[in-house]
């Protein structure tokens, strides 16, 4: 059959090099695609970094000149938007990628090649929005774009790049949703029962749930918006009689779902540090698991919230003033919970365990205020101001950022196979816990002091500029200490002490084969008998209750089980990179050339029909043999 | 039974003791110290120093909500720290019994926050419905116009209008009804009522009382563009008589220019087309006027609805409340719009700010301010 040889030879040879650029290029191994969201997402929040920090310069002092107006509003829009879509969730993704298949004792994700392709079309998304800057028309109406400031007339086209950079970022968060949603359910090792999976596992779980519900409806929305730009369509068109608070509506039904989206990880791998590092399980596994599926059903509920003072009226207010505060019961139960995770333990100060603390009492900090908004009237006054601005940045670097660097210290020596020096990673933590409280605790009294957010400036006599001047030398201190982590990353790469499997006598499955993991994960498939299971092969419960070693220890795993010869992986692929390229290239076009879009069109046409027609695994001959022998050397062999 | 950790573990606990301990509870000490430095009554736009029954009330919410706060936090934190300080790993050599969980425990930090919540629900909903609308039936009502970038108060019951100054009596309900033709805005001043945002097509609304008199600072809360930060306004409340005294200045026909410089301002503000888009010849501007100006911007001619200058000498402040009436500010204004307010329509616009060949000389501008400064 025709097409059968054109998928055996396809149009080009299969890409086998196990080293080299191109094999990053075309790989569909989950464990580099994790390094590669991790890496990325490390240098885009570098680029956000410079943006906040220029915004702290600009607000030292009153009437300082450091940017220019136009360039302070790009800024901010530019920072909320960088740090939300292009930092802290291909942060969670690159733990996703990276952590589940090992702790679900899986080889891979459900689809690979769908797992290269939504890093790509993240990478290019995010390439094309920052592309704005170098036209000059950065989009500068705010992360949440409001209406009717979003439309012709009163903006330049960055809002275009805003809206096809965020529509290319919403195909790669879908599909990796879709992904993972198939891979938690379906490639769980045999005896992993839903409830026996890792707490991080099920936040993934509900996060991806999240994504493919929420996304959609921010699709819709910037779709209507890019008609109303380009087409003279009027869904917000103020002028034309539309009402902008559907703008509103739509976008914030979308943008509470994504405040969930992007702590619930963090707040999964905080789960899995605390009983690490206390040795002891979590507590109330069940409880904090149900508590995060409600906090994803409740989220959906609590929009409006952001809208309080858009007039909606009295009744209107007061339901969202109660759904508000109860989103409070569910986080409230995880923090309790992880309080009792600590008691009673045997409690090791490590880096990781140090920021999953850190988390704790900054969230709960975020969470508070959080509660605080929900008092209509009081947030009449918070509402727009710089109180907002201390309460999200607890939320997101004092939660979400704190939990993925817990992780980030936590898995580091399981995906390189080296150690993090601790004496830099505990300065690490001490000058973000510090920085981050001098930058963002301040602003409390700011907003209350009548400081709004999204100026660019303010005059002498508002009595702002101490707490700004304040706030501003915190933004030094984090990058000291983001300077100390980079430091020690880079000794770690050739210095760090060799990780051996289970440095931190873990208790997920993860823990259970090589550091770094061979490209196969798992010599054999292990079969799960408990939660916690690899804790369980360590240690057997003695009498009083207290764990005991077992004699034999965990079996070492995959050593001697014949060093994966016979294990298949799928083989990489070029399509996923290409259709990726084709699919930004369309978008690129619609702000700069047509050709631009018709030249992507015929590149994802082919990639796709090239993709559909290619088997996942390349014929015998390709496989075996040499390159799939020094794959496995690579990967595995030198750190026994 | 040997435990089975890394050395660098069992080394570097101690450290990390030293650091909570003394780091924890320095923190928070500072934390508390800082949030009692935190409140500025005496700052212009600050809300702990609420003028009027709206702000009042929100202030007491905000005071009943902080505190519940602040026990909540001492709770989680101290909790928190007592854990990790007393179940340290101390270089024991057992492993800690393993409690999976506490039914009773976990149905009490359910129930009890919720509760706390339903007490604070209770609170937070009555607070909404009386802040609703304003108690008396004898109110002022002022149409406020949110522009990009200034606003316009409109007097129904007067027949006057005034840009960034709006002027009510001490003890009086005011109503302020909040309307927007281009985009949002949000209608802010701090020390008498919380915000309401001013929306294109939607009919908002918000209400306040002054119970002294005083200059209060507002400020736009919504992001609008580029000026954003330039849209500042007052309100000036002000005993009965005084007020009644301001409507009637600015119910008065508009002045004639008093002297030969101002009458030479008004033929350079005719000729330069500054009369396209500011009024001076007296009344209001009327809906049609203002639309049909507005419309000019949306369809691309250099026209736009700009402040009604006839009783402009009678205002403190110009250019979005961002600067003092002085002769010096005005002249710094009308040589370079663009550097003294960047972004404001004026400069975007108007002929003799975009067109060199109409562009105003020292002495246009010094008899321009001549003839605004006569506009009592």
């Amino acid at each position: 059959m025709a097409t059968a040889s054109i998928a055996k030879r396809g149009m080009f040879a299969r890409p086998i090099a196990p080293t080299g650029l191109w094999s990053w290029i075309t790989t569909i191994d989950h464990k580099r695609i994790g390094a590669l969201y991790g890496v990325t997402a490390f240098i885009l929040f570098l680029i956000g970094g410079v943006e906040a920090l220029l915004m702290r310069l600009q607000l030292s002092q009153a009437e300082a000149g450091v940017v220019t107006p136009e360039a302070f509003n790009q800024l901010f829009t530019m920072h909320g938007t960088t740090m939300i879509f292009l930092v802290i969730m291909p942060m969670g993704a690159a733990f996703f990628n990276f952590m589940i298949p090992l702790m679900i004792g899986a080889r891979d994700v459900a689809f690979p090649r769908l797992n290269a392709f939504s890093y790509w079309t993240f990478l290019f998304g995010a390439i094309l929005l920052n592309a704005s800057f170098f036209t000059g028309s950065a989009p500068d109406v705010g992360w949440f774009a409001y209406a009717p400031l979003n439309g012709p007339g009163f903006s330049d086209t960055g809002v275009d790049y805003w809206i096809l950079g965020l529509q290319v970022l919403g195909v790669a968060s879908l599909a990796a949703a879709f992904n993972f949603i198939v891979t938690i359910i379906n490639l769980r090792a045999p005896g992993m029962s839903m409830m026996k999976l890792p707490v991080f596992v099920w936040m993934t779980l509900v996060v991806s749930f999240l994504i493919i519900l929420a996304f959609p409806v921010i699709t819709v929305a910037i779709t209507l918006l890019l008609f109303d730009r380009q087409f003279g369509t009027e869904f917000f068109n103020s002028a034309a009689g539309a009402s902008p608070l559907v703008w509103q509506h739509l976008f914030w039904a979308f943008g509470h779902p994504e405040v969930y989206i992007l702590i619930l990880p963090a707040m999964g791998i905080v789960s899995e540090v605390l009983p690490v590092f206390s040795k002891k399980p979590l507590f109330g596994y069940t409880t904090v698991v149900l508590a995060g599926i409600i906090i994803g059903f409740m989220g959906w509920g609590v929009w409006a919230h952001h809208m309080f003072v858009t007039g909606l009226g009295p009744v209107a207010n007061s339901a969202f003033a109660i759904s508000t505060m109860f989103i409070a019961v569910p986080t409230g139960i995880k923090i309790f919970n992880w309080l009792g995770t600590l008691w009673g333990g045997s409690i090791r100060f490590t880096t990781s365990m140090l920021f999953s603390i850190g988390f704790i009492l900054l969230f709960t900090i975020g969470g508070i205020s959080g509660v605080m908004h929900s008092v209509v009237p009081s947030d009449a006054q918070q509402s727009d101001t710089y109180f907002i601005v201390a309460h999200l940045h607890y939320v997101l670097f004092g939660g979400a950022l704190m939990g993925i660097f817990s992780g980030i210290y936590y898995w580091w020596p399981k995906m390189t196979g080296r150690m993090l020096n601790e004496t830099l990673g505990k300065l690490h933590f001490w000058l973000w816990f510090l920085g981050m409280n001098i930058t963002f605790f301040p602003m409390h009294f700011l907003g209350l002091d009548g400081m709004p957010r999204r100026v660019y400036t303010y005059s002498e006599g508002m009595g702002w500029d101490f707490w700004n001047a304040f706030a501003t030398v915190g933004v030094f201190v984090l990058g000291l200490g983001l300077l100390v982590f980079l430091q020690n990353v880079w000794h770690s790469r050739k210095n760090g002490e060799a990780a051996g499997n289970d440095p931190w006598d873990a208790r997920t499955l993860e823990w259970s084969i090589p550091s770094p993991p061979p490209h196969y994960n798992f010599a054999q498939i292990p079969h799960v008998y408990e939660r916690d299971d690899f804790w369980h092969k360590k240690y057997a419960e003695g009498a009083d209750g207290r764990p005991v070693r077992t004699v034999q220890g965990a079996a070492p795993s995959s050593e001697e089980h014949g060093h994966g010869h016979n294990i298949h992986m799928p083989t990489p692929s070029y399509y996923p990179i290409l259709l990726s390229a084709g699919l930004t290239l369309i978008a690129g076009g619609l702000v700069s050339h047509i050709s631009v879009s018709v030249i992507g069109g015929i590149l994802a046409l082919f990639a796709l029909y090239s993709w559909v027609f290619e088997p996942p695994t390349a014929p015998e001959t390709q496989t075996a043999g040499p390159a799939g022998h020094a794959r496995d050397k690579r990967r595995g062999g030198g750190k026994r | 039974m040997k435990e089975h950790f890394p050395k660098f573990m069992k080394e570097t606990h101690l450290l990390g003791r030293l650091f909570l301990r003394r780091g924890l509870a320095l923190g928070l000490l500072l934390a508390f110290a800082l949030l009692l430095l935190g409140c500025y009554p005496d700052n212009p736009q600050s809300t702990f120093d609420p003028k009027g029954p709206v702000a009042r009330n929100q202030l007491t919410l905000f005071w009943v909500i902080f505190w519940a706060s602040v026990v909540v936090f001492a709770i989680v934190a101290g909790i928190l720290i007592y854990s990790v300080i007393k179940f340290r790993y101390k270089g024991e050599n057992r492993l800690p019994v393993q409690v999976h969980g506490n039914r009773n425990l976990e149905v009490l930090w359910t129930v009890v926050p919720a509760l706390l919540l339903v007490a604070i629900a209770v609170m937070t909903v009555r607070t909404i419905f009386e802040l609703d609308e304003a108690p008396s039936d004898d109110q002022l009502i002022v149409d406020v116009y949110g522009h990009q970038w200034w606003w316009e108060a409109v007097y129904p019951q007067y027949a006057v209008s005034t840009a960034n100054e709006i002027h009510v009596p001490v003890g009086r309900d005011v109503t302020v009804n909040l309307i927007s033709d281009d985009v949002i805005h949000s209608f802010w001043v701090p020390k008498l009522a919380g915000k309401e945002d001013v929306i294109p097509n939607e009919a908002n609304d918000i209400w306040f009382r002054a119970d002294e008199p005083g200059i209060y600072l507002g400020q736009c809360a919504e992001f609008c563009g580029i000026a954003h930060a330039l849209m500042k306004f007052r309100v000036v409340a002000s005993p009965m008589e005084e007020f009644e005294d301001w409507v009637a200045s600015q119910q008065a026909p508009a002045r004639q220019p008093a002297n030969d410089e101002a009458a030479r301002g008004l033929a350079v503000f005719n000729s330069k087309g500054c009369v396209a888009c500011h009024t001076t010849t007296g009344g209001f501007d009327t809906a049609e006027v203002r639309d049909a100006r507005t419309e000019g911007f949306l369809t691309g001619q250099p026209v736009t609805h700009g402040p009604n200058l006839t009783h402009f000498a009678t205002r403190d402040v110009f250019a979005g409340a961002i600067a003092d009436s002085t002769e010096g500010n005005l002249r710094a204004w009308l040589e370079d719009p663009e550097e003294f307010k960047p972004g404001n329509r004026m400069a975007a616009l108007a002929p003799a700010f975009k067109d060199p060949s109409l562009r105003l000389s020292e002495e246009e501008i010094t008899a321009l301010i001549a003839y605004l400064q006569s506009l009592k």
